[in-house]
Parts: C-alpha cells; structure tokens; sequence
C-alpha cells in the first residue's frame, strides 16, 4: 500500500517543479515544514508572473488598446478559474489581498446590516484574522460577541453552538481547519444548524483550501475566504466568496475606480458583482498567476493531494507520538500540520536548532493568541505543516533532528 | 534585490554551554517578598514574558529577580543581565545598552531574537520608569481579549 502509492504519487517529479526546494539552508537541504504560514511556488507560478510584466502588462477594465484587452482577459479568466475551483457561480467570488482582508470585507460591510445588541459568533479557535475585526466592531457598536468552546481532544462543542445561538446570533464565522491544532470542522453540518437559526455562516476556509476539494454548494455556506499565497499561488492575491444574492445586498467596503457605474456629481450607481467589491486596479498579475497556481493543483488532483499528505500526516504523527517527551496539540482528526511541544523546551529554541539542520518550522502562538495561551495554557507551541512536496525521509530527517535538541540542551 | 548571505548565525552556534548554563540554572530567578517596583513585559511574537521585581534602598538596587517563561536566549539574558545589577545604583538601568546585552550573551543574535535578547532590558527600563513615577504601568493586558 506504501509503496503503491508513492509510486502512484510521484513526489520526486513534483519537487522538481518548486525551484526553491533545491537550495540549502545553513549547508543542509532545505526541508520546509512551514507550509501553513506560506506555500512554495512551482515554476509555472513564477514564469506566469513573468510573463505577465513582460507580455500583457496594462490595466484592466479600462482602455481598449491591445494589452488593455489582453490583460483584462486573463484577469477575467483567473476569476473564473478561481470560481470554478470552488464551484462558485463568477459573480460571487471577490479578489482580496489576503484571508484577513477578505474576512474584514465582510465584517465592515455586514455592520451596516447590524443593530445593536445583536450577536456574533466566533470560536476559541479561531486565527486572529477571524476574530479582532469582530471583536472591535462588537466593542464600537455593541455586539455581543460569542465563543463557542473546543473541548479536550480540540473539536469544535457543537452543543454549546447550538446553545449560544439565538434571534439575536446574525452571524457565526468560524475556521474550517485550526492552525493550530489542525482539527477539520464539520463545516456542511454547522451550515445546517446556523441556518436553522436564520444566521449567516463565514468561514475561515485558508487552512482548508490548500488540502481538500471545496466545494462552496455542497457545504453551504454563505461566504467562505482564503488566501492564495496558502495555495501555491503568489502573496498579495486573496479571495472571498460569497452567495450572489447575499454579496448583491451588502455595501462595497472600499470605494473608488472600477467598482462604479455611474457616478454623478450627487450620487454613484455601484457597479455589478463582483466588481462592485474590487475597487482600485487590483492585483492583476498576482491574479493571473493565481490561476497559474490552481492549473497545476488541478493537473495533480486535489484528491490525491489529500490522499497523500493524509499519508504523509499519519506518518508523522505516529513517528511524533512515539517521543516520549513530546506532547501533541489537538484532535486524531486533523489536517496536515501537527503543533507539539518537546519536554520543556521554548519553541524558539526547538525552532533554532532545526534550522541549524536546514528544517524550517514554526515557533510562537501562530496568530491564534487566546487558544494557545488561555486554552492550551502554553506560552508557545512548536508546528510542522506539510505539503504535497514534503516526503516521508524528510520526516524522519526531522525526528532525527530532534535529538540534535535534545543533546544541545541535555535533555 | 538585496544579495541575502545564507550565515550560519541562527543555528546551534547560539547554544553556547554558558548560555544552556543560564537558562538551566538561572541567577535571580524568581519572586521577591518585597519590593518596590514590579513590571511584566510581553513578547507578542513568541508569547515569552518577564516579570521583573526591584527593592531599592537609597537609590541602589538592593535586590532584583525575574519570573516567567521564555527561550534559552531571554533566560540567559535575564539572567546575566540581573547578577550585574545587584548592587549596582538604579540610574545604571537608563544607560545599559542593547549592544551590551549582546555582549553578555557573546554569541551574534539573528535579527529574529533580537527581541527574545532585549525582553529583560525592555522590562527593566521600564521598570525604572514606572519607579521613577514617569509612566504608568504600560503593557495592556486586555490587547488580546
Ligand atoms: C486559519 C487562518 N486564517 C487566516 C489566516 C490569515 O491569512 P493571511 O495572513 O493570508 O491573511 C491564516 C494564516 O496564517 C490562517 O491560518
């Protein structure tokens, strides 16, 4: 089974597509374990970038010279393919900066639809992303902001869901996958039991995106954000969905060029979705490469990609699991990244020593500050995150590494 | 684009065996009974804090210790930081330098732990402020809730 299906999965072909996994780092072969944070780009996402300056390079929906229409083209056709990735109609994906752009888009634009004394709510896992824009809203206009509790094993308390909500709850948005504990939240289910309650459901999809098919129809939900950086494609470029009729409702959250009809002396007609959210010139190369990035996801199927590094993160977990001094964070029902702590160690400290072995990983409270430390009780955790590029001896280069740690400060 | 040198800085050449020393057995480590200033500083990279406690009597630091968590870098930077102090006029915290710590550490610290290195210093300063009657105390512990 092992062997099948790395050779079915030929991870040795795919490195060769992300130039960066060739270099070193302090003489020794990069291994990047820091997926979660930010994805590597393959070749094709580079070249697009590339291409794009020294081919197509002009403003879009304005002009109508050559590169204009050009450029325009290919900006239009990555939106497309983003929807397409996520089986969402065109109108209802917005391009954003990022998750956290995507997800204050949201909260400034449904405060206008909010009264006082309404609720929202979050949960303890969320990142700070999905969290201090509502916590701040609630504080200016007096939302009441709810948290849902994770129990012990890092599962969402669906129970205390369903009791935290009421006719005052307008809006629940939670994260798909945690970044810290890597536990997958039953999104379809939470849709149902939100709707139920006649409340809005935002989800924070950046961790889930990059490791399993989305299909924004089939989980029902109402707005859904990622980032492309998460997913191969470039930094700068994010995006946010959202249900048309929902989105047609809502009040732009930046205003200027592009995103008008008319505009008068008096008064401006907004323009169409999804245009009406994507005021100024947007990111148009990172756009385009952005496709690029989904192109070569959908090429290796995102279905194998989960069905490997589920391989690769059982693997992982039953190597980390056998250290008797290390102690891991969250749920056996997990996505690809496992946070741990090794004896009494700093994080900081675990973190410089593999680096020294060309390992990068992450170290801190990974922006989820109220999870880690009044949750998990820790100062800071350690976390491995994989990808489809990672391989099983990268793994046990890790776990030896471990070692290295443990001799430097005699554990 | 700046040419970036791939130095080994970060690495185990960090853990130097005074440094695992200091953070094993930490000087000064600790609560005062009393004292007249107390500061907690926070490090929202990483999550380290620092407390730090001062007794002063006629204008010297009489006694001086530290509590909290960290990394070995931080430890050990309290902990040098603090033997020096014992004894040592109050007005010496205003001129201790960043560089200095650096020094009592003797290894180079990466642009990444700076501020693990500089926490104490940080929250000593501070300290003195707050002894001082300059400034009341800083860190908001409701920023994240
Ligand atoms: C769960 C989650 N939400 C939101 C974000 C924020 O993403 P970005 O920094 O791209 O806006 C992250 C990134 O780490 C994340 O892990």
């Amino acid at each position: 089974m092992e062997i099948s299906l790395t050779k079915q999965f030929n991870v040795e072909k795919i490195r060769k597509d992300f130039p960066i996994l060739a270099r070193t780092v302090n003489n020794k072969p990069l291994i990047y374990f820091d997926n979660s944070a930010t994805t590597q780009k393959p070749k094709i996402v580079i070249e697009t970038l590339n291409k794009f300056f020294e081919t197509h390079n002009a403003n879009i929906h304005r002009g109508i010279h050559k590169l204009a229409e050009e450029s325009t083209l290919l900006y239009e056709e990555a939106h497309k393919k983003v929807s397409d990735f996520i089986n969402a109609e065109f109108e209802e994906v917005i391009f954003t900066k990022n998750t956290t752009e995507s997800l204050n888009l949201l909260a400034y634009s449904l405060f206008n639809n909010l009264k006082e004394n309404d609720e929202i709510i979050v949960s303890q896992m969320e990142h700070h992303s999905n969290f201090v824009p509502w916590q701040q809203l609630a504080k200016s206009k007096n939302f009441k902001l709810n948290f849902v509790k994770i129990d012990k094993e890092g599962n969402l308390d669906l129970d205390h869901l369903k009791q935290l909500l009421n006719k005052k709850t307008k809006i629940v948005s939670l994260v798909h996958i945690s970044n810290v504990l890597g536990t997958i939240n039953p999104v379809k289910e939470i849709a149902k039991i939100v709707h139920e309650n006649n409340s809005l459901l935002i989800v924070d999809a950046a961790q889930s995106v990059p490791h399993m098919k989305i299909d924004v129809k089939d989980l029902d939900v109402d707005f859904l954000a990622f980032s492309g950086h998460k997913i191969y494609g470039p930094t700068g470029i994010g995006v946010l969905y959202g249900k048309k009729h929902l989105l047609k409702n809502m009040a732009p959250f930046l205003y200027g060029g592009d995103m008008i009809r008319e505009v008068t002396f008096e008064y401006t007609n907004f323009n169409q979705l999804p245009w009406k959210f994507e005021a100024g010139t947007p990111q148009i190369a990172e756009a385009v490469a952005l496709g690029s990035a989904i192109d070569y996801l959908n090429e290796i199927g995102p279905e194998r990609i989960e069905e490997y590094e589920k391989y690769l993160t059982n693997y992982l977990y039953k190597k980390l699991s056998e250290q008797k001094d290390v102690k891991i964070y969250g749920s056996k029902n997990r996505s690809s990244l496992i946070s741990f702590n090794i004896s009494d160690l700093h994080p900081h400290d675990v973190a410089s020593i593999l680096d020294s072995e060309g390992i990068a990983i992450r170290a801190g409270h990974m922006c989820a500050m109220p999870l880690v430390r009044e949750v998990l009780k820790e100062p800071a955790v350690c976390r491995v995150s994989l990808s489809f590029y990672n391989t099983k001896e990268e793994i046990d280069k890790f776990i030896l590494a471990l070692d290295k740690v443990r001799r430097t400060f005699k554990k | 684009m700046t040419e970036i040198i791939d130095r080994n800085y970060a690495g185990e050449g960090i853990y130097r065996e005074n440094i695992i020393d200091h953070y094993t057995h930490p000087r000064n480590f600790g609560k005062l009974e009393k004292f007249d200033v107390q500061h907690r500083e926070f490090n929202p990279l990483c999550g380290d804090e620092t407390t730090i406690e001062i007794k002063v009597e006629n204008n010297i630091i009489k006694d001086i210790k530290f509590h909290g968590k960290g990394c070995a870098i931080s430890m050990a930077a309290a902990s040098m930081l603090l033997s020096e102090l014992k004894g040592k006029p109050i007005e010496n915290i205003k001129n201790i330098s960043k560089e200095h710590v650096f020094d009592l550490l003797s290894i180079s610290i990466s642009p990444v732990r700076v501020k693990c290195a500089l926490l104490c210093l940080e929250t000593v300063r501070t300290a003195v402020k707050i002894y001082e009657g300059g400034i009341v105390e800083k860190v908001d512990k409701k920023v994240y809730m």
